[in-house]
C-alpha cells in the first residue's frame, strides 16, 4: 500500500508527519511512501533528504491519491474531499470536540484514525503522540519563559553582587508539567509544582521539583487523566495558587481536563499581585487557558509588567524534534497495524488500542469507543486482594465451629469402635501431629529446604520397621525387608549428610 | 541417708528384673522421638539449625542401636545378621556418596528421589506385614493378634500403609522426573481428572473393607496398582512451576507412610516420627500455598493452575535491550540495588558471579539486597541455599513480604532468571494462569534489568508484561556470562 505524507495546510505549521528516518522505517514495513515536495522544509527535512532515503517525492495530487494519508493536523473539509473512497487517513483529530469532522470522514467513505485518541495504557505509550508533544512543549515553555524573563535562572554570588535563583511554579504534573520541571531545575531554578493527584508527588521530586501540599482528599483517577475538582477542593487550592504565584518569578500552567475547557486557576488579582517582569506561560491556551488574560497564540503584557505567553505551537517551535517523535509514534502504530510487515494495513477491532483510535471505519462512524480502564495507580490493584482475604476470613469464622465439631464427631465415632490397643496408638499419633504442627510454626523461610531435607532423613525411621522384619524366618519376607532396609538407609544417611552440607553454607556478614 | 538410695538406684540399673531389652528399647524410642522434635525445632532458626541436625542424627543413632539390639536379642540367624549389616552398609555408602556429589542446583531432584525411597520402603513393609500375618494364619504374630481380636485392624493397617506408600513412591518419581527435566513439565490434563482421583480413593475404601473381611493376595496387588497409578496421576497433573509445593507435600506423604507402618508394626517411634514429619510437612505446604494464593485442598487433590489461559497472541509492544557495559555503569551509579533471582540463576550456575558482583557493589557503598519469592526455584528456599553456597551474607537476603514495599525507593532491580515470580500479569490480568499470586513488584523500581536467555515464556507458560514496561530493559544471554561481563566492566 502507498502512504502519502502531505504538506501541512494549517498556516504557520512547522511539523511533518514523517522524517527521512521514519519514512525509511515505513518502507521497512513493506509500504511505499510518497512525500509532498516541501513537506518537511520547516522541520529540517529537505526533499533531498527524503530522496536519499529512497522515498519518492511527489506532488500534492500524488500524496492525496495514496491508500493511507498520514498527517499531523486534522484534515480540512477540502482535504477530505480529495481522499479517494476506501482510503485511510491518520492524524490528530480531537474527535470528541469535532463531530463535524467525523461526519465528513464518514460521508467520504474513508477510515479515520485519530493519533490523539490512543488509550493511555502501557503498551500503547510508544504511539502516544500527546505525550511526545507535551514533553517537547514542556521543555519549550521553559525556554520561552527564560527568553522573556529579565534575569538568570541560576543563583550566583559574583564580584558584582549576588543573584538569587529564579523561582518557578509549575501547575499540573502531567507529561508537559514534568518536562517543564525537569528543564527548569536543570537550568538552576528553584521549582515548585502542584497537581490535584497527590500520587505524582514523587515524580515531581524525582525531577528535582518540590511538591506543594494542599490538605484535601482527591479522587483517584482511573483513566490516567486528572479529574476536575469539586467546589470545596477548588476553594482550598485557590488560596495556594494565589500564594505560590505571587512568590514565583515564572509560572507554567498545564492543567487540562479532557473534553472540557481548561480550568481557570490564576485570577486577575493574582496576576496583578505578581512581581513586574514575571512571566506566565499558559500551556492550556488552546483550550481557553488556565490564567485570566491569556490570549491564544499571543504574547500579552499586563499593566503591571507581567508577561503572559499563550503560545499553542510550543511543540512546533522545535519542529525537527517533534516531527521525529511524531513520525516514530506513527511508525509504532503502523507496526501494530501491519503484523505481517507486508505493507497491508489491517485493523483489529478487538484490540483496545486499535479500537480506541478508530474514529471512522470505511464510512461507518465508530466514535466514541468503549471506555478503557487504565490502572494508572497501583491502589486499585492493592485493594483487590485485601478484599478477597477479608471474605475468606469471614467464611472460616462462620464455618469453623461446624467443621471442627463435625470432625470431632467423626473422630469420636471412629476411635470409639477401635480396640483398646489401637486407641493407645491413636493417642500417641494425635499428639505427635499437634507437636509437628507447632514445632515448625515460625520456621525461617531460608531454612525451608534444610528443614525438608532433615524431615526426609527422619522419615527414614521406617528402617526400624524393616529391620525388625529382617529377623523373620521366611525367605520372601527376609528379602523384601532387605530391600526396604537398603532403601531407607540411603534415605537416613543421605538426608542427614545433605542437610549438614547445606547448613554448612549459611554465613552471616 | 545417701548410700541406701545409691544402692537402690544401682540395683535398678543393673537388676535384670527391672531393665529388660524391651524396656530399654522403649526408653530409647522415647528419647529418640524427643530428639527428633528438637531437631525439627532447631531447624526453624539459623542459630540452632546445625545443632538441630545433630539432634536428628543422634536420635536416629539411638533408634537404630535399640532396634538392632532388639533384633539380635530375638535369636537371629547368621544370614539375617549379614543381610542387616550389608543393607545398612550399602545404603550408607550410596546415601553419603549421593549427598557428597550432588550439585546444590540438583537438590530438589535428590530430595524428591529420597521421598520415593521412603514410599517404596513403606510398601515393602506393608507387604511383609501381609506375608507375616494374613498369608500365614498359623504364625506366632497371627496368634497374638487373634487373641487381642486385632486381625481386622491389622489388615486395614496393611492396606493403608501400602496405599500411602505407593502413592508417595510414584508421586515422588514423577516429581523427580519433572524436576530433572526427564519428563515434560506441563501438567497432564486427562478428561475428568478429578473423577479419576476420587474414583481411586473410593476404590481404595471399598477394597479396604473387602480385604478386612477376606484378606486375599489379589486384593493387595490390586490396591498397590491403584495407588501407584493414583500417585503418578496426582503429580503428573501438576505443572512444573508448582513443584516446590509438590515436593513439600510428598515430604508430608512420606511421613504419613511411616506412621502407617508404625501402626502396622505396633511401634510408637514410627507413629510419632511419621506423624511429626507428616504434619510439619503438611503445614509447610500450607504456608507455601498461602504464599502462592492457592487453595491447599486443590494442591493435595492434585492439578491446580488449570484455568483457561489468556490468549497467547496478545501484543505487549516492544522490549528494549541493554548491553552489559551499560548495565555495569547503571549499577555503579545506583544507590540501592535489589537482586531477584529465580530458577534461571540456578540453571546458569550464576550464584558465584552474582555473589562477587554483590561484594564489589557493596564495597563501592551501594546498598545491595536480595528479594526472594517464596516459590522461586524448584523447591522452597532453593535460592537461599544457592546464595548461601556462594557466601552471600544471609542477612541481606530478604523474603518477598519484607522487601516488596522497598521497590519504589530502589534505583535498579536485577531480575536474574526469574519470570513468573516477578510478573505484573499476576496482579493485573485476571485471566492469567497465575492471577492473584503475590509477586515481587519489581516494576515499581526506577529501573529494571532483566537477565534472560530469550523472549520465551516462563514455567507457567505465560508472557511477562514486565519485559515491555518503559522502565525495564532486557540483557540477553547466559546469566553467568553476563554477570561476569558486568563485573569486568564495573568502573574502578
Amino acid at each position: 500500500m502507498l502512504i502519502g505524507i502531505p504538506r501541512e495546510s494549517k498556516s504557520g505549521e512547522t511539523l511533518v508527519a514523517a522524517t527521512a528516518k521514519t519514512a525509511t522505517q515505513l518502507l521497512g514495513l513493506g509500504y511505499d511512501v510518497v512525500v509532498e515536495s516541501g513537506a518537511g522544509a520547516k522541520a529540517d527535512q529537505a526533499d533531498e533528504a527524503f530522496a536519499d532515503a529512497g522515498v519518492t517525492v511527489g506532488t500534492s495530487a500524488d500524496v492525496w491519491a495514496a491508500d493511507v494519508v498520514v498527517k499531523v493536523n486534522a484534515p480540512t473539509a477540502e482535504e477530505i474531499g480529495r481522499l479517494r473512497a476506501g482510503a485511510t487517513v491518520i492524524s490528530m483529530m480531537a474527535p470528541a470536540r469535532s463531530p463535524e469532522l467525523v461526519e465528513q470522514l464518514a460521508a467520504q467513505g474513508v477510515t479515520g484514525l485519530a493519533m490523539d485518541a490512543v488509550p493511555r495504557i502501557s503498551r500503547a505509550q510508544s504511539m502516544d503522540v500527546l505525550s511526545s508533544m507535551a514533553n517537547v512543549a514542556g521543555y519549550r515553555a521553559v525556554v520561552e519563559a527564560a527568553h522573556e524573563f529579565g534575569r538568570m535562572f541560576t543563583g550566583q554570588v559574583t564580584a558584582a553582587g549576588k543573584m538569587p535563583p529564579a523561582r518557578v511554579f509549575v501547575v499540573g504534573a502531567g507529561v508537559a508539567g514534568l518536562a517543564a520541571i525537569g528543564a527548569a531545575s536543570a537550568m538552576g531554578a528553584i521549582v515548585r509544582a502542584f497537581d490535584v493527584r497527590p500520587e505524582v508527588a514523587e515524580q515531581v521530586e524525582s525531577l528535582g521539583g518540590q511538591f506543594v501540599e494542599v490538605d484535601f482528599e482527591a479522587e483517584v483517577s482511573t483513566d490516567g487523566y486528572a479529574k476536575e475538582m469539586t467546589a470545596e477542593q477548588e476553594a482550598a487550592t485557590a488560596a495556594m495558587y494565589d500564594e505560590e504565584a505571587r512568590a514565583a518569578d515564572i509560572v507554567i500552567t498545564t492543567a487540562l481536563i479532557p473534553g472540557r475547557p481548561a480550568p481557570k486557576l490564576l485570577h486577575e488579582d493574582t496576576v496583578a499581585g505578581m512581581k513586574p517582569g514575571s512571566v506566565i506561560v499558559d500551556m492550556a491556551a488552546a483550550n481557553g487557558g488556565n490564567c485570566a488574560g491569556t490570549q491564544a497564540d499571543q504574547r500579552v503584557v499586563t499593566d503591571h509588567g507581567v508577561t503572559i505567553l499563550g503560545y499553542t505551537d510550543l511543540a512546533g517551535r522545535l519542529a525537527a524534534q517533534t516531527s521525529q517523535l511524531y513520525g516514530t509514534n506513527i511508525v509504532n502504530l503502523l507496526k501494530l497495524l501491519t503484523p505481517e510487515k507486508d505493507g497491508v494495513l489491517t485493523l483489529d477491532m478487538d484490540d483496545v488500542v486499535q479500537r480506541g483510535i478508530t474514529v471512522v471505519k470505511e464510512g461507518e462512524n465508530m466514535w466514541p469507543p468503549p471506555a478503557v480502564q487504565v490502572s494508572a495507580t497501583p491502589k486499585v490493584v492493592d485493594t483487590h486482594p485485601a478484599g478477597m482475604k477479608e471474605e475468606k476470613a469471614k467464611l472460616t469464622a462462620r464455618g469453623r465451629l461446624t467443621a471442627v465439631s463435625g470432625a470431632a464427631l467423626v473422630l469420636f465415632a471412629l476411635i470409639a469402635i477401635s480396640p483398646p490397643p489401637l486407641q493407645e496408638r491413636l493417642t500417641v499419633f494425635a499428639l505427635a501431629i499437634v507437636i509437628g504442627y507447632y514445632v515448625i510454626g515460625n520456621v525461617h523461610h531460608a531454612l525451608h529446604t534444610p528443614l525438608m531435607s532433615v524431615t526426609n532423613a527422619i522419615s527414614g525411621i521406617i528402617v526400624v520397621g524393616a529391620l525388625l522384619q529382617l529377623g523373620e524366618d521366611n525367605t520372601p519376607i527376609m528379602l523384601i525387608a532387605f530391600v526396604a532396609t537398603l532403601l531407607a538407609s540411603i534415605n537416613v544417611f543421605g538426608g542427614f549428610a545433605v542437610t549438614r552440607r547445606m547448613l554448612g553454607l549459611f554465613t552471616r556478614s | 541417708m545417701i548410700s541406701p538410695l545409691l544402692t537402690q538406684v544401682t540395683s535398678m540399673v543393673t537388676s535384670p528384673l527391672l531393665v529388660s531389652i524391651e524396656t530399654a528399647s522403649n526408653a530409647a524410642y522415647i528419647v529418640a522421638a524427643l530428639l527428633f522434635i528438637l531437631a525439627l525445632a532447631g531447624l526453624s532458626h539459623h542459630e540452632t539449625a546445625k545443632v538441630g541436625n545433630t539432634f536428628g542424627i543422634l536420635g536416629m543413632a539411638i533408634a537404630l542401636a535399640a532396634t538392632i539390639t532388639v533384633a539380635l536379642d530375638n535369636e537371629m540367624d547368621a544370614l539375617p545378621i549379614v543381610l542387616l549389616v550389608a543393607a545398612m552398609a550399602i545404603g550408607a555408602v550410596i546415601g553419603l556418596w549421593r549427598s557428597r556429589v550432588v550439585e546444590m542446583t540438583g537438590m530438589p531432584e535428590l530430595i524428591a528421589l529420597l521421598h520415593s525411597f521412603v514410599g517404596l520402603a513403606a510398601v515393602l513393609v506393608g507387604w511383609n506385614g501381609y506375608l507375616e500375618v494374613e498369608d500365614d494364619p498359623d504364625s506366632h504374630h497371627a496368634a497374638v493378634l487373634a487373641a487381642q481380636d486385632l486381625l481386622g485392624v491389622h489388615s486395614a493397617e496393611v492396606f493403608i500403609g501400602v496405599f500411602i506408600g505407593a502413592v508417595t513412591f510414584t508421586g515422588s518419581i514423577v516429581a523427580f522426573l519433572k524436576l530433572s527435566a526427564r519428563m515434560k513439565s506441563a501438567p497432564l490434563v486427562l478428561p475428568g481428572k478429578n473423577y479419576i482421583n476420587l474414583g481411586a480413593l473410593a476404590a481404595f475404601a471399598g477394597l479396604t473393607v473387602w480385604f478386612v473381611i477376606d484378606p486375599q493376595l489379589w486384593l493387595l496387588i490390586l490396591v498397590t496398582l491403584v495407588a501407584l497409578a493414583l500417585g503418578w496421576h496426582l503429580v503428573a497433573s501438576i505443572g512444573g512451576g508448582d513443584m516446590p509445593v509438590v515436593v513439600s507435600m510428598l515430604n508430608s506423604y512420606s511421613g504419613w507412610a511411616a506412621a502407617a507402618s508404625g501402626f502396622l508394626l505396633e511401634n510408637d517411634l514410627l507413629i510419632v516420627t511419621g506423624a511429626l514429619v507428616g504434619s510439619s510437612g503438611a503445614y509447610l505446604s500450607y504456608i507455601m500455598c498461602q504464599a502462592m494464593n492457592r487453595s491447599f485442598i486443590s494442591v493435595i487433590a492434585g492439578g491446580f493452575g488449570i484455568e483457561a489461559p489468556s490468549s497467547g497472541d496478545t501484543d505487549y509492544g516492544e522490549h528494549r535491550e541493554v548491553q552489559s557495559a551499560e548495565a555495569a555503569e547503571v549499577l555503579a551509579n545506583a544507590r540501592s540495588v535489589i537482586i531477584t533471582p529465580g530458577y534461571g540463576m540456578a540453571v546458569a550456575q550464576a550464584q558465584y558471579p552474582v555473589a562477587e558482583l554483590t561484594a564489589k557493589l557493596r564495597a563501592r557503598g551501594v546498598d545491595v539486597r536480595f528479594g526472594i519469592h517464596p516459590v522461586a526455584g524448584r523447591l522452597p528456599g532453593h535460592m537461599n541455599v544457592l546464595l548461601a553456597e556462594a557466601k552471600v551474607p544471609y542477612d541481606i537476603v530478604l523474603e518477598m513480604d519484607e522487601i516488596n514495599d522497598d521497590f519504589p525507593d530502589t534505583d535498579v532491580v536485577l531480575v536474574i532468571g526469574a519470570n513468573d515470580t516477578a510478573t505484573p500479569a499476576a496482579a493485573e490480568d485476571p485471566t492469567s494462569p497465575i492471577a492473584g499470586m503475590p509477586v515481587l513488584e519489581v516494576w515499581n523500581a526506577s529501573e529494571v534489568i532483566v537477565f534472560k536467555r530469550s523472549m520465551a515464556t516462563g514455567y507457567a507458560g505465560v508472557q511477562n508484561p514486565l519485559f515491555f514496561r518503559e522502565n525495564s530493559r532486557m540483557l540477553f544471554g547466559d546469566a553467568k556470562d553476563k554477570v561476569d561481563e558486568i563485573i569486568h566492566n564495573l568502573p574502578e
